[in-house]
């Protein structure tokens, strides 16, 4: 099946995200569709599952105009959407998550489960997915997941597969696995589109390439004759380098130290299990692995959010396994959390306000027991200049910053003051790729002025190339470590590690 | 050179919000446990006298006599549950100690009312029934509309808006037309309701707060403005019990069960529907996906705020016949403010029984049975004022709601509005 | 010199960043044309009532006449649109706060209760004292007790995750019969009455009449100084405090307060308790200045009306300010409607009720108005890629 998408615009309000964009998508074949945050591949996306309208131009399949009227019609013309958020029940059982919608159906509007199973058995086993069919969700692991995905789209009969960013959360040999189900797909004659932004994989597995930026297409070519330097630089609009440019290391004193850190949750299931970890003063130290292995919760536990249950965390030679969110904060630990919006910011504040909102209450902005607001403006208009965040006036809310000023504006606020120890999880997730340099320059700086820097993230890239030192996490242990002075780990054994593989041996530093 | 072991030492001192809460619920038991021992105990010797049936019964029971020692069990069961939830912070038991904690108080509080008398436990558990009738339909009302992520505060205008509405059209037109016009004026504020939350988008406590001022302020104005002067507008037949035959001989439960009215058969007969519908069948199973995830609903071409709409009136309606009780199934005129937040009481049954409307009908009966006790117990005169009989179902509400949420697990968007994109 | 220049064009740019934003038509509409609307199209609603309830169109006249006559009609008008604002404002301060603070306090009703009940039995109690302690302390009494009560659902959200709505709705009911009760005990029942009633307030706790020297029947009383000093404290409180910043944060995104190092069940407590305050505060303002005594539902329904109050004014203690008075105005005018129309004072709670809804739901408002505002601004979200 052949889908032609024609001079397709959409505009939310001033923005325009999507701006006569053509594109054509056809049977057994790959389409990679590259693009930046906020480049438009999601809206486009959504359009030709049926779940937005466009405000211009026309979509064709088969050579034949259609109008969705949402998703259901998407469904019906064959096009199937894997999203980024896995849009799974995590209560509903795996065979629920697949047939909801299209449920079969016997007396008094009962669902048969029992046919349900066997269709999903069916499937399983003709694309080799092995996915559990009475399994809740919730119970699985996210790799998983997303077969879940997948089967869900194979039994609507989808012809057309959108996969929006599907590798996020996978380890490097999870992805392995599922470029592997994506040829087969392939082979199928089905049509798919590989939406990324990893400049490496739309290499590898994609027979076409698109480039979307700022909501038009910048680049078509094929994948063979390109380079990642041209897509890096059809996906910016300038030349880039991904590396980031920094010297070796010079570790001092341990500025944290964890020991055998346990945490649990509110079922009372540990998710720390005996963590024991440093980070010491002028390195950068990576915490790598699979999304909901206990890097959160690690984070959680260094910065006090959550209560430890045993264990013993030393910052800079003081026992803090107990004292309070404000009190790490006041002893110099800036924390960077990886949601801004659910947890870094106030997005009805102004930006002034959100410039203090963990150390409103220091001397240097009170007046007895009231702030001193002229005081904090001006603060905040010094960080704004400092630290390049954009925007008109500090008396604006935090939500009419784009997603990288925000995300600046959250720097600015915990590294402008003296600090000894940078958490930072997830911190260029969401953002354009000018504010992730920016970002990882500040992170190095703060390194070489002599801070511990501890970075979480979920690309393995961004761990890579940032950090001296690389914990992997699995299931709420450490299970490995890694010298990466000078770029020397390697990818494959932090991936296997990240895959759970490397438990109980510890890998060699 | 990584410190990976794989033994866990159970020795460790572990905490953790459930253990808390657990340790606090154990304190509440063994308090309870100290209450009974030495608050409701009974003199040696006496003992509490429960008539099971009547000289009229097909199938007569000997009296169930029950000694005072009875209560030194009571006590000796709750310090049990106490302790254990105690010391082990049995995380997993602490909803069901909690719930047969309060049943075992709520029996030693009765033997100790009773020590010395007789009284007639059949007729007290029909009453409890009775009682527990419009809080389970309201109860069900929150599980339709929660089910499908809606907060229902409104529960407690619905059923008010049905007592009215029963009694009015009732005196005009009889009986059966003033229950369905009760179970209509039900389905439009439910209407009314996912109109505000769902389409305008208004908070969801706010648009059920809004309703019950609403209605409350309504509902007074005509009866003052109105029954007062026309009487026979507010005066309509109440539907008698039907007697089921042979089913309402059997002792004790014949009565309880299959010799009410028609408000507590369709009571059961709704709660076994809802179940088989949200559980088994098509369109139960995408309402619950509307509830717990309404973009992986609206992804699979479910329309989410249809499936909003329909529930929520659903849930109207079904507050309205448990409205219509009031009037309609008892006493057969509406006096103002006559629910005096059953609504309230159902909402908080919902969350007792998990959002499940088998748990919400048993945590009705429940609150039903310590409701029938305050009112039985005025003619045993006990030397606790009234008031504080009163208040027990309200305390016990907060109990409940303090130990179980976070317990339970609402649906997951519930109280969330969902804006298309 | 160009280290100058970079000065030059930092200082500019911190000047532009401090400029003060002006506030656009969209704070206009929120702030003054919805409100507006609401209140004129709950009136019209409260008409159309009236007709469905069989009432004369001469009548449904008078009733509006008097409505307005009786609110802000003549100095005795005011003096009981005001008297009937007092506790509105006071408990919508406190609802106020709650709100900003992410609690949904509905126990206002419960907790003006207790409070006035605190400062009926200070008052009669403490019989003997001075006025100048008398009051204040009875006043004060009536707010700890309110702040007590209203403490325990904060207490049982922040340590067990308990629904406030759920718990101060309960307390409200366990408050109507505490109050019976203590109503019936000999040390606070009036002596040689049979009925629920208190022993009343003596003059050293009562708060003075202010226009009584024009003429005695005039119920206006200091409690308004009172409500004015709370206005400027919560505003105060909120908008220029730590507590209030902290208040704030929590009520508008928790999860980043607690980030922040905010101690969310402290927060949860201390928003509870000075919203609980106010509320016992209302209650000791009523009993002090208007009631003298308690009797079996004093409060009246004060607590309840304070929400549409406190969600009329936003939330604002300014705003709370102007909505008490309509309020009141609508309270006393309601007064002068039943003796002059014969129209029962319960469609003045429909009608307040109905300003909520079209508060409440502003898009509501916009869709029965359209030519009342520009055209709705969509999308301020970007399209996500």
């Amino acid at each position: 099946m052949d889908v032609e998408l024609r001079g397709i615009t959409k505009r939310f309000g001033s923005v325009v995200a999507n701006d006569n964009v053509n594109l054509t998508i056809r049977g057994g074949e790959v389409l990679g569709l590259l693009g930046e945050n906020g480049a438009g591949k999601s809206t486009l996306m959504n359009m030709l599952s049926g779940l937005y309208a466009p405000d211009e131009g026309e979509i064709l399949i088969d050579g034949k105009q259609v109008a969705f009227d949402g998703p259901s019609d998407g469904i019906e013309a064959g096009i199937g959407m894997v999203h980024q958020h896995f849009m799974l029940v995590p209560v509903f059982t795996v065979a629920e998550n697949v047939v909801l919608g299209v449920e079969p159906t016997g007396q008094l509007g009962s669902i048969d489960m029992k046919r349900a199973r066997r269709q999903v058995a069916e499937i399983n086993e003709k694309y080799g997915l092995h996915v559990p069919p009475d399994a809740l969700i919730e119970d699985l692991p996210v790799g998983i997941q997303q077969r879940v995905e997948i089967l869900k789209v194979l039994f609507r009969s989808a012809d057309v597969l959108i996969l929006d960013e599907p590798t996020a959360v996978l380890t490097p040999q999870e992805v392995r696995e599922f470029f592997g189900i994506v040829s087969m797909l392939k082979e199928a004659g089905k049509a798919i589109v590989f939406i990324t932004h990893k400049l490496h994989e739309i290499l590898e597995i994609s027979d076409r390439v698109s480039v979307l930026r700022q909501g038009r297409i910048t680049g078509e070519g094929d994948p063979k004759s390109l380079t990642e330097a041209d897509l890096a630089e059809m996906m910016v609009g300038r030349p880039v380098s991904f590396t980031v440019d920094k010297t070796v290391a010079d570790p001092g004193r341990p500025m944290i130290e964890m020991d055998k850190v346990t945490m649990l949750d509110e079922t009372g299931e540990k998710v720390l299990d005996r963590v024991s970890m440093s980070v010491r003063a002028g390195e950068v130290v990576g915490v790598a692995g699979v999304q909901g292995n206990g890097q959160t919760e690690l984070v959680e536990a260094l910065s006090g959010i959550e209560k430890i249950a045993s264990g013993k965390i030393i910052f800079d030679g003081e026992d803090i396994s107990h004292a309070t969110v404000r009190e790490r904060h006041s002893l110099g630990m800036a924390h960077i959390p990886e949601d801004r919006h659910k947890s870094g910011m106030v997005e009805s504040f102004t930006i002034a306000e959100n410039m203090v909102l963990n150390n409103y209450y220091a001397p240097e902005y009170s007046k007895g027991w009231a702030i001193d607001w002229q005081k904090v403006a001006e603060t905040a208009a010094r960080f704004c200049i400092d630290f390049d965040v954009r925007t008109p006036s500090v008396f604006l809310p935090g939500r009419s910053l784009s997603g990288g000023n925000q995300q600046k504006m959250v720097v600015a606020r915990e590294l402008e003051r003296e600090t000894k120890l940078v958490i930072a999880s997830q911190p260029t997730r969401g953002v354009d790729v000018g504010s992730i340099e920016y970002i990882h320059e500040r992170l190095i700086a703060s390194r070489d002025e002599g801070d511990g820097v501890l970075i979480v993230s979920s690309e393995l890239d961004e761990i890579m190339g940032l950090s001296d030192r690389i914990y992997v996490m699995y299931d709420g242990r450490i299970v490995a470590e890694f010298d990466n002075t000078g770029g020397k780990a390697d990818r494959n054994t932090i991936g296997l590690a990240m895959a759970g593989a490397h438990e109980g041996e510890g890998a060699a530093a | 050179m990584t410190d990976v072991t794989t033994t866990p030492t159970q020795a460790e001192k572990l905490d953790s919000a459930a253990n808390r809460k657990a340790r606090v619920m154990g304190g509440i038991l063994i308090a309870l446990a100290l209450l009974v021992l030495f608050a409701l105990d009974v003199v040696p010797g006496q003992s509490a006298t429960f008539r099971l049936t009547t000289a009229r019964d097909a199938i007569q029971l000997p009296n169930l006599v029950v000694p005072g020692a009875f209560n030194m069990v009571c006590a000796a069961i709750l310090a049990f549950l106490g302790v254990r939830q105690f010391l082990e912070g049995g995380a997993r038991w602490t909803s069901l100690s909690l719930g047969f904690g309060l049943l075992v108080l709520v029996l030693a509080f009765l033997v100790w009312a009773t020590a010395g008398t007789a009284f007639n436990l059949t007729s007290m558990l029909k009453a409890a029934v009775l009682a527990s009738v419009p809080i389970a339909l309201g109860g069900l009302a929150g599980v339709m509309s929660e089910r499908v992520a809606v907060v229902n505060i409104a529960i407690e205008g619905m059923l008010l808006a049905g007592a009215f509405a029963g009694a009015l059209i009732g005196s005009l037109l009889g009986g059966w037309i003033g229950l369905v016009g009760a179970i209509l004026v039900g389905g439009c504020f439910g209407l009314l309701l996912a109109t505000l939350v769902v389409t305008f988008r208004m908070d969801q406590i706010i648009a059920g707060v809004v309703i019950n001022l609403f209605v409350l302020g309504v509902t007074s104005y005509v009866s003052s403005q109105v029954f007062s002067e026309y009487r026979h507008l507010n005066n309509a037949k109440v539907f008698r019990a039907w007697e089921i035959p042979i089913l309402s001989d059997i002792p004790v439960l014949g009565p309880m069960l299959f010799n009410q009215n028609l408000f507590v058969y369709g009571a059961f007969i709704l709660v076994g529907v809802a179940t088989y519908y949200l559980f088994h069948t098509k369109n139960g199973l995408r309402a619950r996906a509307v509830g717990e995830h309404p973009r992986a609903a609206d992804t699979l071409g479910i329309d989410v705020y249809i499936t909003r709409y329909v529930h929520v009136t659903v849930a109207g309606m079904v507050a309205g016949f448990g409205g219509a009780f009031f009037t309609l199934g008892n006493v057969g005129r509406f006096e103002e403010n006559m629910t005096n937040g059953r609504g309230y009481i159902g909402l908080a049954a919902m969350i007792f029984g998990r959002w499940h409307p088998v748990g919400a009908l048993s945590a009705a009966l429940i609150f039903g049975f310590a409701d029938s006790i305050q009112q039985k117990l005025a003619l045993l005169n006990t030397p606790i004022p009234s008031e504080f009989l009163a208040m027990a179902p309200y305390i016990a509400t907060i109990i409940v709601v303090a130990g179980l949420v976070g317990r339970s697990r609402p649906p997951a968007a519930d109280g969330k509005p969902y804006v298309k994109e | 010199m160009t280290e100058r220049d970079d000065l030059k064009g930092v200082n500019e740019r911190m000047r532009a960043l401090l400029a003060r934003t002006t506030h656009g038509r969209d704070d206009f509409e929120d702030l003054v044309i919805v409100p507006l609307f609401a209140v004129v199209v709950a009136l019209i609603c409260g008409a159309l009532i009236m007709l469905a309830t069989a009432v004369d169109l001469p009548t449904i006249g008078r009733s509006f006449v008097a409505l307005a006559v009786g609110s802000v009609g003549s100095l005795s008008a005011w003096s009981e649109t005001l008297t009937s604002a007092i506790p509105l404002v006071l408990a919508g301060l406190g609802l106020g706060l709650g709100f900003r603070a992410g609690l949904f306090n509905i126990g206002a009703e419960g907790q003006l209760l207790m409070g006035g009940l605190a400062a009926v039995m200070a008052g009669f109690a403490l019989e003997g004292l001075p006025m100048v302690i008398h009051l204040p302390l009875t006043l004060l009494i009536g707010a700890s007790v309110g702040a007590a009560y209203a403490a325990i659902a904060g207490i049982l959200k922040a340590t067990t995750g308990a629904h406030e709505v759920i718990s101060t709705i309960m307390l409200n009911l366990i408050s109507f019969e505490l109050l019976n009760w203590l109503l019936r005990q000999p040390w606070v029942q009036r002596e040689g009455r049979s009925d629920p009633i208190s022993k009343s307030v003596p003059d050293t706790a009562a708060l003075p009449k202010l226009l009584d020297f024009i003429d005695p029947n005039l119920r206006l009383h200091a409690g308004l100084f009172v409500m004015l000093v709370a206005v400027f404290i919560v505003w105060w409180l909120l908008f220029r405090s730590k507590l209030g910043f902290a208040f704030r944060a929590s009520g508008e995104n928790p999860s980043a307060a607690n980030y922040a190092g905010m101690r969310a069940p402290l927060i949860i407590v201390l928003a509870m308790a000075t919203a609980g305050a106010l509320a016992g505060l209302a209650g000791a303002n009523q009993i002090t200045g208007v009631l003298g005594r308690a009797s079996p539902g004093f409060s009246a329904g004060i607590g309840f009306d304070a929400i549409a109050v406190a969600l009329l004014g936003r939330s604002h203690p300014v705003g709370i300010l102007f909505a008490g008075i309509l309020f009141g105005g609508l309270e006393a005018g309601g007064r002068q409607m039943q003796v002059d129309a014969g129209v029962s004072i319960d469609l003045i709670s429909i009608i307040q009720a109905l300003i909520i809804v079209f508060i409440a739901a502003p898009l509501l408002v916009r869709a029965i108005f359209p030519w009342g505002f520009r055209r709705p601004r969509n999308g301020k979200k970007g399209g996500a890629a």
